[in-house]
């Protein structure tokens, strides 16, 4: 592959971060097929859903679908920076765990300590997230191993606190943001916080990607790391607030999933393999360079629509799992095979 | 150029030196922990029945850790072998149904699945071009999917002379035990005297130099993938015998993928590919094992359990990275 083709037209194309040989027309091919692809499965798995759901299709029904699929939407529009720097955070489902017991140990039902918990929810974010990223920059450990083994020690030092059940309870104002919504809206009846929440910080999400010199620096971080170290980026430094960018999503998804799911020690169990999942499904490449929030986020919605879908089809809900590896093998193969074909 | 970046992967290079591919670094550290261990328990941690004690924990992890070396070595690696121990466990287990005469068709079938998954994960990485990471986390969730949705509690059981393997010894040393030496030592010759042995390091090394003087790469890749998941398959059956019947969540409760990984970094061979091997990996097991022994006798929190091994694992990568010299660093 490396020795192919490097038309001396193609090398000098201006304004271009990433230094690899890459031609317009890729580039405007990746835009077509890199991101068509996942509204169209979108699409089909919610015409299925309207299909089988006995109820039918109401606006209801999907902004309901929308408001599950929140927390999992905001960790994929978070983990998609680290993703296309180049790495992994599979640290996510422990930190979703340990926000939702963390607020109820902090809290014990008391309202007036909702917004200091938040706050110091969000800092452990921060730092979970800064530990990650320095981990895996300055000791040069893979962080697949960083973030699992991050998700060891807080899943034990959420165990560890609780004595494995979880006590203190949940107030309902920081409940609210997961459970709660403004009434009375015109055709959907209610609009819920959670999807105000998650149109928020989504949309600072892809402005920050995809709008900002941050934004272009991770796509040269994860297209060719040494390239973007010579190029003046601080490669260090941009991976690592990538890693702090998806902690703070966990966060703040942790946060919705205590609104609508409650506390238990597996709150967050399984997250993290399903934000990756939901990622590479919206076309994003594992290895760096390439992916977009908007189809991220499009790609936890579709996983999300999917297992509706399973239940709908009343299979057992177990079969998640293999949804999800299929998902995962499928997309990947065929992004590298179309990568290869392309190359 | 004498910047301070060079002067430290200099200094980081002398270090190498000190903990040389032998992998010396960490029979030191088993040692150090003996003695540590000793000193914190007292005279009983040597005794016989401690010792035994900590090797037979060691048994289970130790099988697949040995896989897991091989297919590391090839600079791949396997997060699927938890779930093909609980499948491994889980249809012995149904198969066998107590009866001895079908403890052979019932190893036999679980040895044909490992053969399957151990195919299906390398063809995935090599033909498919999917990285080792991604194929094999998929093909976990698929395997934890479809297990968890047929069976959800104990099935079947295995019959006496099955539990044998766990229980029964021949002379002082138990069954497992010798069991656990075998894998060893097979690992053990086939990485030092076999063709295929020499293959696995060059591809591990450098995938691309292999192939261009005239390795079978993709080959090689996959007969690895086949040895880790032959692995799973035995530390199931073993597991088996010892619970007598098969449970979905033995695999992924022993953390077998993340914990192997981890036996066999501790073990000092690198994640790249290309250098370590079994007895090192053996080490690392004895070294996670002794930890756990140790933990027990001073009662200390089960859950502190998790948060150390993050450490050490996380701690053991890092060590060896910041001693080792990166090519593009």
């Amino acid at each position: 592959m490396s020795a192919s083709t490097t038309a001396p037209s193609q090398a000098d194309v201006p304004e271009t971060p990433v230094v690899k040989p890459s031609s317009r027309a890729r580039r405007a091919g990746r835009g077509l097929l890199g991101s068509a692809p996942i509204f169209l499965i979108l699409l089909v798995v919610l015409v299925a859903i309207a299909v089988r759901n006995p109820q039918g299709a109401s606006p209801e029904y999907y902004l309901a679908l929308l408001k599950r699929a929140a927390p999992l939407m905001l960790l994929a529009a978070g983990q998609i920076f680290v993703i296309v720097s180049g790495e992994f955070d599979l640290s996510v489902g422990a930190l979703i765990t340990a926000v939702v017991v963390g607020a109820a140990v902090i809290t014990d039902g008391d309202p007036s300590l909702s917004y200091p918990a938040i706050g110091g929810l969000l800092v452990a974010g921060v730092a979970v997230g800064a530990i990650n990223g320095v981990a895996t920059t300055r000791l040069r450990v893979p962080s697949f191993l960083v973030t699992l083994g991050m998700a060891l020690v807080i899943s034990g030092g959420v165990l560890y606190n609780t004595g494995g059940a979880p006590s203190g309870t949940l107030p309902q104002n920081l409940r609210f943001f997961g459970r709660e919504g403004i009434e009375g809206v015109p055709v959907i009846g209610e609009l819920p916080y959670s999807v105000i929440v998650l149109v928020v910080l989504g949309s600072v999400c892809f402005w920050l990607m995809h709008r900002t010199n941050f934004g272009r620096q991770i796509f040269a971080v994860g297209g060719n790391a040494r390239a973007a170290a010579l190029s003046g980026t601080r490669v260090h430094a941009v991976k690592t607030l990538a890693f702090v960018i998806s902690a703070v999503s966990a966060v703040v998804a942790g946060i919705l999933v205590a609104g609508f799911g409650g506390l238990s020690n597996d709150a967050g169990a399984g997250y993290e393999f399903q934000a990756i999942s939901a990622v590479v499904l919206g076309g994003a490449v594992l290895g760096g360079g390439r992916g977009s929030v908007l189809t991220a986020m499009a790609g936890a919605l579709t996983l999300e629509a999917l297992f509706t879908l399973l239940n709908l089809l009343r299979l057992p809900v177990e079969l998640r799992f293999t949804v999800q590896g299929v998902i995962i093998i499928a997309a990947v193969a065929y992004a590298s095979v179309r990568l290869r074909a392309s190359a | 150029m004498t910047t301070p970046a060079n002067t430290l992967r200099r200094f980081a290079g002398t270090g190498r030196g000190l903990m040389a591919d032998s992998g010396a670094l960490v029979f030191v550290v088993l040692g150090l922990l003996v003695a540590g261990s000793w000193a914190l328990v007292g005279p009983s941690f040597l005794s016989y029945e401690n010792i035994l004690s900590i090797v037979q924990r060691s048994v289970a992890l130790g099988i697949v850790a040995a896989g897991q070396t091989i297919v590391i070595l090839v600079g791949s690696l396997d997060l699927s072998v938890a779930y093909l121990v609980s499948v491994t466990a889980v249809i012995a287990s149904a198969i066998m149904q107590g009866d001895p005469a079908l403890m052979l068709p019932a190893v036999a079938v679980c040895l044909a699945i490992g053969v399957i998954v151990g195919l299906t994960n390398g063809l995935i990485i090599t033909k498919l071009r999917v990285n080792a990471f991604i194929a094999t986390l998929g093909v976990a969730l698929i395997l934890r999917g479809v297990l968890n949705a047929s069976v959800d509690n104990f099935t079947g059981s295995v019959p006496i002379e099955f539990q044998a393997l766990a229980y029964a010894s021949l002379g002082p040393v138990p069954y497992s035990i010798m069991l656990l030496a075998g894998v060893f030592a097979a690992g053990w010759f086939l990485l030092r005297y076999t063709r295929l042995g020499h293959h696995i390091y060059a591809v591990g090394g450098d995938e691309e130099t292999a192939r261009l003087s005239g390795i079978r790469s993709h080959r090689i890749i996959i007969t690895s993938h086949v040895i880790v998941s032959l692995t799973a398959v035995l530390t199931g059956l073993f597991i088996v015998s010892r619970l007598r019947a098969g449970a979905p969540w033995v695999g992924p409760d022993g953390a077998y993928d993340l914990e192997s990984i981890a036996a066999v970094v501790v073990g000092g061979t690198a994640l790249a590919g290309g250098r370590g091997g079994v007895l090192g990996t053996l080490a690392g097991v004895f070294i996670l094992a002794l930890l756990d022994n140790v933990f027990n006798q001073l009662q200390v929190n089960p859950f502190i359990k998790d948060i150390v091994r993050g450490v050490i694992i996380v701690g053991a990568v890092a060590i060896y990275a910041l001693g080792s010299r990166r090519r593009d660093g």
